[in-house]
């Protein structure tokens, strides 16, 4: 039936994890165009003139997306916005998901309500993943520091890797600060020393 | 002491320096309260933060709560008003093209005169005059409608995050556009574009960050929200010190608050303003204020003053937006719970807007507020009671 199948735009520059998304909706049924470029936003989305708008809550152009609610005149189609008190539970989900959606006024709920689930699964996916990276990249970059200020600790006071670690580790518990921290500053005060 | 978390939204800009202050030198500390601050990448990804309880309080656009509570962005909400965070702080910026345009014609770049500048660019743009704004409810978009609607001019807004302002002006997307610090100073260290003028050129005193939470969270939380006003008030105090102006600018551009160059962030805090990519620079008295000229105050006739622009705008009922923006600014909260830190309080919680063309001793309760100079580029005068389109 033609008349279920919604025109979705979604707004991301990174074509693999648009691809994801395209993947979850087009099984529904759906037509999808993507956008990937910040420039002139808005007036690409009036040009297409989608039923749902998707866009990553961290993407900073989403601001250019606030317009299209207003520019309703008399020909335009009026946008309502996602964030309607209609489906709190579904919003909130969406929020935590970190995507936000504009939606044509007057579709059904339950027609949004289906691409909506899809969309949210896989934005707690990209969550999760964004996460996992950070987490590791974190971890990496404390454990660097910590091995340069075991070496300064060694090279500057005649002492073994364990005693270097756990002169780190005392300090840090003295402090009440963070090993890493404590591994940071000396590391940037041996700079300034050299 | 066991510190209460709070969790604090803002958006990456100079003026949020009253969050950074109140975290870093300790008052958010001294008042029992540790303050997440939690960036948001655009204006309305924090506002939805904020409506459905990711942060507590927010950084908010001045106009924002009003539109809010007008319906203009989203259902109807009530996010009240606590406190005003800054005044000024903006430029117009214009590309590089249109620069040469305005030179050649004999423009000098006073950075002073917006009736002059406005007269400039008339002369020398003939079709839609392209400006890019942070926000579709916003002071950048209030004061440029107060520029240049009416006038014949014929101009159109457009919503751009500022950190794409300056490449936006490079690809000729735009060919303006009003900012906050220190997004117009960037512009001009890239080479992008040319500052025309500061925001204080069109209103001397025009309120432009505001602290702002949900109403029934206010109301669940009193004690947390006056620790939470007492120690940012007591941070914009510790922004008018002069010497504390390189802390700032060096707290301030840390990547996880503004991620700028500090020298950039400088120029605002000082008002010695570099203009043009080829160095010329101007001085501007008032460019921020954190604090002076009764800045944190939360003037109920402001409200009033957005409501009107809006409303015209929208077509809207006129006094019955200004009634609800009014009640917005949460003046009885302000006088509560400062005049104990030493706030001094103003007789009134309205003024006329733009009456002032030097700084004015008013009526407060200590005898010590003198207000700023508030006059708007054409002299016009707004009266709270009597409002019109």
């Amino acid at each position: 039936m033609p008349s279920m199948t919604l025109h979705i735009v979604i707004v991301e520059p990174d074509e693999s994890r648009a691809r994801l998304v395209i993947d979850s909706l087009q099984p529904l049924g759906h037509r999808v165009t993507v956008i990937a470029e910040a420039s002139g936003l808005a007036r690409r989305v009036a040009e297409i003139a989608p039923d749902i708008v998707l866009i990553d809550m961290a993407n900073p152009s989403r601001d250019a997306l606030e317009e299209m609610a207003l520019a309703s005149g008399p020909m335009d189609r009026p946008v309502a916005f996602f964030v309607d008190r209609t489906d709190r539970d579904l919003t909130r989900q969406a929020i935590e998901a970190g995507v936000s959606a504009y939606v044509v006024d007057g579709l059904q709920p339950e027609r949004v309500g289906s691409v909506l689930d899809a969309a949210i699964a896989r934005f707690q996916m990209f969550r999760r993943m964004r996460l996992e990276l950070e987490t590791t990249r974190r971890a990496l970059e404390e454990r660097k520091l910590i091995d340069r200020a075991k070496g300064i600790l060694m090279k500057a006071r005649g002492i073994s890797e364990e005693e270097a670690y756990a002169l780190l580790r005392k300090t840090a518990m003295d402090q009440g600060r963070k090993l890493a921290e404590v591994a940071a500053a000396l590391v940037t005060a041996a700079g300034l020393l050299s | 002491m066991t510190l209460v978390p709070l969790r604090l939204g803002f958006v990456p800009l100079l003026d949020m320096a009253p969050l950074a202050v109140a975290q870093a030198i300790g008052f958010a500390a001294a008042e029992g309260l540790q303050l997440d601050l939690r960036a948001a990448p655009s204006w309305s990804s924090l506002r939805d933060m904020l409506l459905w309880g990711q942060i507590d309080a927010a950084h908010m656009l001045a106009p924002l709560p009003v539109a809010l509570a007008l319906g203009l962005n989203g259902p109807v909400r009530q996010v009240d008003v606590l406190q005003v965070l800054s005044v000024n702080g903006n430029t117009v910026v214009v590309s590089q093209a249109l620069a040469g345009q305005l030179r050649d014609s004999g423009f000098g770049f006073d950075f002073e005169d917006a009736f002059a500048a406005r007269q400039a660019l008339a002369e020398v743009q003939p079709e839609v005059l392209r400006i890019g704004v942070p926000f579709p409810f916003s002071t950048h978009a209030a004061l440029v409608d107060c520029w240049l609607r009416g006038t014949g001019m014929t101009y159109q807004l457009t919503t751009v995050p500022p950190p794409r302002m300056a490449d936006a002006l490079n690809a000729g997307e735009i060919d303006a556009f009003c900012v906050g610090e220190p997004w117009g100073s960037v512009a001009v260290d890239q080479g992008a574009g040319t500052l025309l003028l500061p925001g204080t050129a069109i209103w001397a005193a025009a309120p432009e960050k505001v602290l702002a939470a949900r109403h029934d969270w206010i109301e669940d939380n009193a004690d947390t929200t006056a620790r939470l006003m007492r120690a940012i008030w007591k941070a914009s105090r510790w922004l008018y010190d002069p010497s504390n102006r390189m802390a700032i600018s060096e707290l301030l551009s840390q990547p996880e608050l503004v991620n700028a160059p500090a020298e950039l962030l400088d120029r605002a805090l000082s008002g010695q303003m570099v203009i043009s990519p080829r160095g010329e620079t101007r001085q501007v008295a008032g460019m921020i204020r954190f604090h002076d000229g009764a800045t944190p105050f939360p003037w109920r006739s402001q409200a009033a003053w957005f409501a009107t622009q809006l409303a015209c705008k929208h077509d809207l009922d006129v006094p019955a937006s200004v009634s609800t923006a009014r009640a917005l600014f949460r003046t009885d909260i302000y006088r509560q719970t400062l005049r104990s830190v030493g706030a001094d309080l103003p007789g009134a919680s309205d003024k006329l807007e733009g009456a002032l063309t030097h700084p004015t001793a008013v009526a407060s309760e200590r005898g010590t507020m003198i207000l700023a100079r508030d006059a708007f580029f054409d002299g016009r005068i707004f009266d709270p009671d009597r409002f019109q389109c």
